[in-house]
């Protein structure tokens, strides 16, 4: 069962989630890229903007459309939200003599109500989930954030050229892991309900049933959203293929493109490597425990007493691709790849992680 | 449930000086219950965190026995290790853990031990050695074999002589380097293995140092008759969290942290051979 919101009441949907003790965020535009920040009003929303997606590029170019998610995505997903990019763990405090105190750093953390998550972002965070929350061990930063957060998932209508979602079965339709989900036409959205809350919420807004003929609308889009994307993976599961060829003359080739820049894992929504350092204050009472977003493609990431286990790029890329692709499936069940294709729109050199995979893992040795 | 996140305080109560760059901190938990609650199992580790400088991941040596006291034997090579040289009997440091998979001391019960260990790398192993020797009676014939590249790189020479004069245990040390005082075998490591008198039906392998040399070790051992599974091994890679999360530490799909540090071979035998993972 679905609902219509007009396009000019989506305002109301904001207030309402604020009146239920949310802070929105969602995506408006900031240096010239969308980028999901606090919405104070619908107004902020990128509405009558797109996005131009190549290897190695990001435009936003106007479209002259009233609508408000006509673009595929900008460089964040969900995971700065609540894996954030540097924040402070613990707190050790040392007394006059000599002993130690440790204590977890307190988190003053507002309930997030999340507007315009895609479906990639969604499947992204479904691994987060499992990364961070139902291991042996939750990550309690982590688990603050997510305990309150509320999702409005937006289909995606406007794949970029770097898109290849259909082709990792995440999208571009939201199918899973959203309280509500919107699917944009021009007039307006039809609405739909993924939660109790969701529906609480939507309920609250008092909105009339959406037109059969919306709804056949909205699923024509979405098929078309698939249609559109010409990026593909080789297969689902890559990972005996990549391990089969971990001596495949393409790792040197793409090592000579690729500048270990660590751009692709900071855009890749499920990236998950952080490092530890520790900050000591002046006072000499006190000293930070700090953790900070980590890249595969750093000398420092393999480094052991006096020996780097990955000294060069090709092992580096190699790491990543065969991890990315191939080792998710036995740590998550499942890829690490949501097809998102911002790794390929923000590397600087336009590498293009289907087009890696395809020659390493259908052109084998 | 925090303690494998957040540190708990910890005393130094004994410091030994191995070699000028090695030494061996014993310590202890400063909260009774903490105390009272930890457990460890031989080839598992801790966090070892020194105030203001950072944490960095240390096998446990002591016995199992007595986890009231825990030794933690160091080289002093980065920041936080060259730090915690300067340590003191007295002196106040934090510690989470323990974690990983130790070695398997039940299922290797009954059986020959053999350990082999390469370089300095030796600390994880030496919790065998410890462990077989104060349950002697539950084990069969022990033979602990280290090379190292020069004779004046080995520490305890001392304990390996004394080691080797208890009933049904061998040790066979050997230097690519001797010098005039080393009477034991100039050569590769893998050269004693014909004087070690392997019985592959009954041995159990436990294994650490250079990867290079464990596979040498590997592909000698196996060529001698040992099956796969009964090799183990402990891996070293770099830790930041020690819970799995960080993703340092990840061989394929294991997180060394979590999943070892001692592995069965067959676990990790796929990239083994690979070096860059």
């Amino acid at each position: 069962m679905s609902d219509y919101l007009p396009r000019e009441r989506f305002e109301d949907l904001l207030q309402q989630l604020e009146h239920a003790g949310y802070v929105c965020v969602g995506p408006t535009v900031r240096d010239g890229a969308i980028v999901y920040d606090r919405l104070n009003s619908a107004a902020d929303l990128p509405a009558g903007l797109s996005d131009e997606q190549t290897p190695g590029t990001y435009r936003i170019r106007s479209t002259g459309s009233a609508r408000q998610f006509a673009w595929a995505n900008g460089p964040q997903g969900l995971k700065p939200l609540l894996f954030a990019p540097r924040e402070t763990l613990w707190q050790a405090t040392r007394q006059s003599d000599g002993t130690l105190t440790f204590a977890n750093a307190t988190v003053a953390q507002s309930k997030l109500a999340f507007i315009g998550a895609r479906a990639c972002d969604l499947a992204a965070l479904a691994l987060h989930d499992q990364h961070f929350l139902h291991g042996a061990h939750s990550d309690p930063p982590y688990a603050n954030r997510r305990r309150d957060l509320f999702i409005v998932a937006v289909h995606c209508s406007h794949p970029a050229q770097t898109c290849f979602c259909a082709s990792t079965g995440d999208g571009p339709s939201a199918t899973y892991g959203f309280d509500i989900a919107l699917g944009e036409l021009d007039e307006g959205y039809v609405a739909q309900a993924g939660s109790e809350r969701g529906q609480t919420v939507l309920c609250a807004l008092g909105l009339s049933p959406a037109d059969p003929a919306q709804v056949a609308a909205l699923e024509r889009q979405s098929q078309d959203a698939a249609s559109k994307q010409t990026r593909t993976l080789p297969g689902r599961n890559l990972r005996a293929a990549l391990f089969a060829n971990l001596d495949h003359p393409r790792w040197h080739d793409v090592a000579e493109r690729c500048l270990s820049c660590g751009n692709c894992t900071s855009v890749c929504p499920t990236c998950f490597c952080h490092s530890e350092t520790e900050h000591a204050q002046l006072d000499g009472a006190s000293s930070e425990h700090v953790r900070e977003w980590d890249s595969c493609f750093t000398r420092g990431h393999s480094y052991i007493h006096g020996l780097t286990i990955r000294p060069d790029t090709r092992t580096r890329y190699r790491q990543w691709l065969t991890h990315k692709l191939g080792s998710w499936h036995e740590q998550y069940g499942r890829s690490g790849c949501v097809g998102c294709g911002r790794c390929i729109s923000w590397c600087p050199v336009g590498i293009d992680i289907t087009e890696e995979a395809s020659v390493i893992c259908l052109q084998g040795q | 449930m925090t303690t494998a996140k957040l540190p708990m305080a910890a005393q130094i109560v004994g410091r030994i000086e191995e070699s000028p760059t090695i030494f061996t901190l014993r310590l202890r938990l400063a909260d009774a219950q903490a105390r009272e609650r930890y457990r460890f199992a031989p080839g598992q580790f801790n966090m070892v965190y020194l105030y203001g400088v950072g944490e960095i991941p240390i096998s446990i040596v002591s016995d199992p026995r007595d986890p009231s006291l825990l030794d933690h034997t160091i080289r002093a090579l980065g920041r936080v290790t060259h730090g915690l040289a300067d340590l003191c009997v007295g002196d106040h440091i934090g510690l989470r853990g323990p974690f990983g998979r130790g070695w398997p001391m039940q299922e290797a019960e009954g059986h020959d031990i053999l350990v082999i260990t390469g370089g300095l790398g030796c600390a994880p192993v030496v919790a065998v050695i410890n462990y077989v020797l104060m349950r002697r009676e539950r084990f069969g014939r022990l033979t602990i074999i280290q090379g190292v590249k020069h004779a004046e790189e080995l520490i305890w020479r001392e304990r390996y002589a004394y080691w080797n004069t208890l009933p049904d245990t061998r040790v066979l040390l050997a230097a690519d380097h001797g010098g005039p005082l080393w009477p034991w075998h100039v050569g590769l490591v893998t050269e004693v293995f014909d004087k070690a008198q392997i019985t592959s039906e009954r041995t159990i392998v436990m294994m650490c140092g250079p990867e290079a040399m464990m596979q040498a070790g590997i592909k000698s051992l196996i060529g001698r008759g040992i099956t796969e599974d009964r090799i183990y091994l402990s891996m070293e890679r770099s830790m930041h969290c020690a819970v799995g999360h960080c993703g340092h530490c990840q061989y394929g799909a294991s997180f060394v942290c979590r999943d070892g540090p001692v592995f069965a071979y067959p676990r990790i035998k796929e990239l083994f051979r690979f070096k860059g993972f």
